[in-house]
């Protein structure tokens, strides 16, 4: 069983190679401190090529294509997704969809708290969701949200629970949490989407047949387009 | 023979095809997205950006299975990668690009302009270069002499809206929906393309075109003349954009010295250009 795993909800742009015994490399490019233009549309096939020859890898030995699927960055998606389907269809592999913030969870499943993964989303906004860590992995105890930093701290501070809460919105919108009792922030190492996550998380899934066909694998948006949104509130 | 696989996420329309040679078209699967941008008036980036990723995958199936061909005959995977809407574009090309690394193929990025100069010659197949090309479109209304295969000049452009542009915002103040250039088209029909001098500007002015002081004129008129048929002022303006077009076309393949004009892009297809 080989894996190619594709994360680029977020300014990061993440690929993994991994088997069933884990992980065969990763290659991350960009991050929340990189000013730069995010430029995924440029860097990801590059990224997948350098990485299948660093690992002596050919695309053709893949056994499944999975991807992050957001939410997160709408234009990093649209590569992240297209990519990733258009590699499964050619290669006549399955494709496995996971959510990003799912992957930004997992990687905290042993710690006590509640988990919550937020993702920069601009506009002053977050993604997130609310995750409880269960054994093996986490569970999730929310929908997938968007909404104001504020908007996020006052449901953490509704649950009363000890929380922690990591993603890149997280540290953009860290004092937004700051004052929050029984909160703490996961720091750097989990701002972006996690890589061996998402090898894992996919495996399972491989494993258990769950896939997708490729035409119905989209970005999680979860914010319509501002046309969409002008035209909802003209009409109603 | 040299077999290859194009796809074009410009705009509104999500498209593969297989061509062979660079003549024979033997397939060509156009997903269009008109439906979803009508109700907006226009092209909604957003909106058509996400569509090409639903449609993608399928599109590029349908143009191997309808070629008859499999990616196995392929030679190159091809893709505009501009101009146009960059949230759009890199839909297309992010797909290219994952075909070429799954199966080793090159990856040819297309410029679009050029790519609407080499559709001439998939019309026409006695035609070759030199010739002097007019694209016009909801996004460019541009004059290029094409030299030589992969030889070109760019003797002309709009310096403000392109002419398909017009056709929408003119179409739109008239209420008449969107696509602007096909409902002006068929509406003007119905018109006389002589009840109202509208300007054409710049038409003895260089290599230039410019749209929109047209569609400016086009509103103060309506404005002043709410009585008006509204079939005369489509077929009024679109006269004033055809004539414009034409004779600045005209005048250019005698200034450079072409005896073959090739006209382009979505605005292309409206009747009177062509019967102009
Ligand atoms: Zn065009």
């Amino acid at each position: 069983m080989l894996l190619l795993g594709i994360d680029t909800a977020t300014r990061r742009i993440g690929v993994v190679l991994a088997s069933e015994n884990g992980l065969l490399g990763r290659v991350e490019i960009g991050g929340p401190e990189d000013r730069a233009r995010p430029r995924h549309a440029e860097a990801l096939a590059p990224a997948i090529r350098y990485l299948c020859g660093e690992c002596s890898v050919s695309l053709r030995q893949l056994s499944a294509v999975a991807v992050g699927i957001g939410p997160g960055m709408f234009t990093g998606l649209r590569v992240g997704v297209t990519t990733a389907k258009v590699l499964a269809q050619t290669l006549r592999v399955p494709v496995i969809p996971i959510p990003s913030l799912d992957l930004l969870a997992y990687p905290l499943r042993h710690s006590r708290s509640l988990i919550v993964p937020a993702i920069d989303a601009r506009r002053h906004e977050v993604y997130y969701a609310i995750y409880r860590p269960v054994p093996g992995g986490v569970q999730r105890d929310s929908e997938y949200e968007l909404g104001s930093p504020d908007d996020l701290a006052g449901e953490i501070a509704a649950r009363g629970e000890e929380t922690l809460v990591c993603g890149d919105g997280a540290q953009r919108f860290a004092a937004s949490f700051h004052d929050l009792d029984r909160v703490e922030l996961a720091g750097a190492a989990h701002a972006a989407p996690s890589l061996s996550a998402l090898a894992e998380l996919a495996i399972a899934r491989y494993e258990r047949e769950e896939f997708s066909p490729p035409s119905e694998v989209l970005p999680m948006y979860l914010r319509r387009s501002d046309a969409e949104i002008a035209w909802q509130s003209r009409s109603a | 023979m040299t077999s290859i696989l194009g796809i074009e996420t410009s705009c509104d329309e999500t498209a593969a095809a297989i061509v062979v040679d660079g003549r024979t078209v033997r397939s060509s699967v156009v997903a269009s997205q008109a439906d979803l941008h009508a109700r907006y008036g226009g092209v909604v980036p957003e909106i058509a950006s996400r569509a090409h990723v639903e449609l993608i995958d399928d599109v590029i199936e349908q143009a191997l299975v309808e070629a008859g061909t499999t990616l196995d005959d392929i030679d190159a995977v091809a893709a505009v990668h501009g101009p146009g809407l960059a949230g759009a574009l890199l839909v297309g090309v992010s797909a290219a690009k994952a075909i070429a690394l799954a199966t080793g193929l090159p990856y040819v990025g297309v410029n679009h302009h050029e790519a609407h100069m080499y559709a001439a010659l998939l019309e026409d197949l006695e035609l070759e270069p030199p010739f002097l090309t007019l694209i016009v479109s909801g996004g460019h209304t541009l004059l290029v002499a094409m030299d030589g295969h992969g030889s070109y000049r760019v003797l002309g452009q709009t310096v403000d809206d392109a002419a398909g542009e017009a056709f929408d915002k003119v179409a739109r103040f008239l209420g008449l929906g969107y696509p602007g250039g096909p409902l002006i088209d068929q509406l003007a029909t119905h018109g006389d393309p002589a009840a109202i001098a509208f300007p054409r500007p710049m038409i003895d002015d260089g290599d230039n075109f410019s749209f929109s002081g047209l569609k400016t004129a086009v509103v103060q008129w309506v404005r002043a003349h709410p009585e008006a048929e509204v079939a005369d002022v489509a077929a009024s303006f679109q006269a004033a954009v055809v004539d414009t077009l034409l004779t600045k076309l005209v005048r250019a393949a005698e200034k450079y010295d072409f005896g073959t004009v090739v006209i382009g892009g979505g605005v292309a297809a409206n009747s009177a250009l062509r019967t102009g």
